[in-house]
């Protein structure tokens, strides 16, 4: 036990020491929950819209009306043919362009029909997807504002049945992405950084040669990766605690469930990330091969977590890798218990999975680790 | 010149040398590409729901008929009474309850009026919203087709075009983001910590006293990186291409300009990184932690840059991998030539020339 406490002194001793280090271990995870959090938001608003009018009646300006009073689009310049349409589209100065055919309004009255020419660019499908849905709600109302116009008729005279949706978003009504999101960054965060600084940690000592000395001293293999990592399991749960505070105080995100909870759950998620950057630098050479790996998995990790995008529209099989993502339940269960202030019998499936990770890759990185090379 | 070629040599000579770096380096790009090309997407669909019907008439009936074909929802279970909701919301296992009021059809009929309750899960705003949209959206469908049979009705069709991506695949947003971020970290990140390590093993002085300039002993460290960089970056285009579907719609010698533009872009920031970084660790923090989330949030690759607030607009200006996005795919998606893309070559390269005269001012040739 002295010679764990030893080794643990030795390294939080080098971590303080070196200061430049020091600073950039906190500042950079702080500086980024602080401001990544703003920017992360599918919210699909500020629509660029242009429209050139062929028609210029009645019932196109009430067409126009309708989007420049809406505050999702934000109508451009108008412009007069589509040569010019397609050009505004691939400089990138638009998103949609709607062009009204010149018999847009005789149409209408006499064939109570006409068509609407519209271009979305859709290089992101998904936004052209919501982009599509606002364009259709408002030319839904304007066909109700037209009739009412064209038939020169009150609006009690058209009596047609309304079906209304009302709309209810629960545990977060006003639909703040802030909320969803800063517990998903500081999530991310606290992995990255715990796993970069102990992959590299132990085979930084290899590629200084100074592993060899440790390994000639009376120091179990225990006690050295045990007094290797502790510092950075702190670590960890202290940018937690400071990325908590933040998020309660800066961006103001619920905290329904139980703090004490979501550092148990922490703590031992921490294992098992410490244990799989021990895993890595068991099997790598120089810190830069380390850094390698550890990047690529981390890519993976983020991005089949479940926090930028949803997981029920993976594919299956996609669906089934992300069930060895350990972001992926790290991310759910700081969600269901901030946010939702789900108890311990709702999380204990994403404890389980976690805890029985722990215990095998920690289990196989100590039994890969060799004292002798 | 001789001696440079010596070194570049050597240098070629350490990372070809190394496999297993090598394997990684060729091989994790080619897996990246593949799995996000084929399971990543922001599109929702597959949705689970679960249903409240207080009617159960024929008009209620009709609705979730609809709502079961479209390809958004699958329509978990029936649920008979409020309570339910919260314990299914607090499980995760629906996002949203469709609420039908009593007597739905009878008010449809009497009242004209009647109300569909879209209650759900938003602590995913995201997929809230959009289910929200979609349900709305199958119920106004709905609503119209029973309007049509009135007189004095009209209707205006759309006819919508999607530009640039007909299918809407999100591999077309997706392969260009992957392309960008695995260029960006991998030639910031290796030539950080590549450069730095020569520093932390002290071979870095051996080098300065060696008839090389520094310049050359910098570039000769970098140039394997560009080489290395160029490879990955055709490899990747060439599975867009032939894996996704992604059509190359420009000049492919525009593309090949570009991105050996952005890559140089990419090195030297990593030479400034490792400039005023003098641990491998240090570095590491820099290009890796510093550079990760920034590239991957701030850059247009996942959120769209116009819906983030204004302050977050203008800090994106200064990450080099949005220019690069929009370069590709302006190039690849809309086959636009240089001059639509003449500000974002001048950005990248302007941002080269900062970084590269930064680390100029930053190097030091003396040892401390």
């Amino acid at each position: 036990m002295r010679t764990i406490l030893f080794i643990i002194q030795k390294e939080f001793k080098q971590i303080f020491r070196d200061k430049s280090m020091l600073r950039l271990i906190f500042i950079l995870p702080i500086l980024q929950l602080l401001i990544l959090s703003n920017a992360a938001t599918f919210d699909v608003k500020n629509i660029r819209i242009s429209f050139i009018d062929s028609d210029n009646s009645i019932s196109s300006r009430v067409l126009k009306d309708k989007f420049n009073a809406n505050s999702y689009f934000s109508v451009t310049k108008e412009l007069t043919n589509p040569k010019e349409g397609l050009d505004f589209l691939q400089k990138g100065s638009t998103d949609i362009v709607i062009e009204i055919p010149n018999q847009f309004e005789k149409m209408l009255q006499n064939e109570k029909k006409a068509e609407l020419q519209i271009q979305i660019n859709a290089i992101d499908a998904a936004t052209a997807g919501v982009q599509n849905v606002y364009v259709s709600q408002i030319v839904q109302q304007v066909n109700q504002d037209i009739a009412v116009k064209i038939y020169n008729t009150t609006e009690n005279q058209i009596i047609l049945s309304r079906i209304e949706t009302i709309p209810s978003f629960w545990y977060n009504n006003t639909l703040n992405y802030k909320t969803f999101m800063v517990p998903g960054i500081l999530v991310l965060l606290v992995t990255m950084l715990t796993l970069f600084l102990s992959a590299m940690n132990i085979v930084r000592e290899k590629e200084l040669g100074t592993l060899e000395q440790i390994n000639v001293t009376p120091i179990k293999k225990y006690q050295f990766i045990i007094g290797k990592l502790f510092p950075f399991w702190v670590l960890g749960l202290i940018i937690l605690s400071v990325g908590l505070v933040i998020s309660k105080v800066v961006f103001n995100v619920p905290m329904l469930g139980s703090i004490l909870l979501v550092y148990g759950f922490t703590s031992i998620y921490l294992l098992l990330i410490l244990g799989f950057g021990l895993y890595i630098s068991n099997h790598t050479e120089t810190q830069q091969q380390a850094m390698f790996i550890a990047w690529f998995f981390m890519v993976i990790f983020i991005l089949m977590s479940g926090l930028f995008t949803p997981i029920e529209s993976m594919p299956k099989w996609a669906q089934n890798i992300t069930l060895l993502n350990p972001i992926r339940y790290f991310v759910e269960f700081i969600r269901m218990v901030l946010l939702k202030g789900a108890g311990l019998k709702e999380v204990l499936p994403n404890l389980v999975v976690i805890l029985i990770f722990a215990i095998l890759i920690n289990g196989l990185a100590v039994w890969s680790y060799k004292k002798t090379n | 010149m001789k001696r440079f070629k010596g070194f570049v040599k050597k240098e070629f000579y350490h990372i070809f040398r190394d496999k297993r770096s090598l394997f990684i380096l060729f091989g994790m790009p080619i897996a990246q590409i593949l799995l996000f090309g084929f399971a990543i997407t922001n599109e929702i669909n597959n949705v689970d729901i679960a249903i409240l019907d207080y009617a159960k008439d024929a008009e209620s009936e009709k609705i979730i008929q609809k709502i079961k074909a479209s390809k958004y929802f699958n329509i978990e279970n029936q649920i008979d009474n409020e309570k339910a909701i919260e314990s299914e919301f607090k499980n995760g296992k629906i996002k949203a309850v469709l609420l039908f009021e009593r007597d739905f059809a009878k008010k449809l009929e009497n009242q004209k009026k009647a109300t569909v309750q879209v209650i759900t899960d938003a602590t995913e705003p995201n997929v809230a919203n959009t289910i929200t949209n979609y349900t709305q959206s199958i119920i106004q469908n709905y609503q119209n087709q029973k309007n049509t049979t009135q007189e004095q009705s009209v209707s205006i069709v759309m006819q919508t075009r999607m530009l640039y991506n007909a299918e809407l695949k999100s591999v077309f947003n997706f392969v260009p983001g992957v392309m960008t971020v695995i260029l960006m970290l991998v030639s910031a990140m290796m030539t950080s910590i590549s450069i730095t390590r020569e520093k932390e093993l002290g071979t870095m002085e051996v080098l300065l006293v060696s008839p090389l300039k520094p310049f050359q002993v910098i570039i000769g460290k970098v140039f394997p990186y560009v080489f290395l960089s160029i490879i990955n970056a055709v490899v990747i285009v060439l599975m867009g291409y032939f894996i996704f579907g992604m059509p190359i719609r420009g000049s492919l010698f525009l593309l090949a300009f570009e991105s050996i533009l952005f890559i140089i872009t990419a090195l030297s920031l990593g030479i400034l990184i490792s400039t005023v970084s003098n641990s491998q660790q240090t570095a590491m923090m820099l290009s890796l932690m510093g550079l990760m989330l920034p590239v991957i949030i701030l850059s247009g690759f996942i959120f769209p840059i116009s819906s983030m607030p204004l302050p977050m607009q203008i800090m994106s200006n200064i990450i080099p991998a949005k220019w690069f996005i929009i370069i590709v795919k302006s190039i690849m998606l809309k086959g636009v030539g240089i001059s639509y893309i003449i500000k974002e070559t001048l950005i990248l390269t302007l941002m080269t020339l900062i970084f590269i005269g930064l680390s100029i001012k930053n190097y030091k040739t003396r040892l401390e």
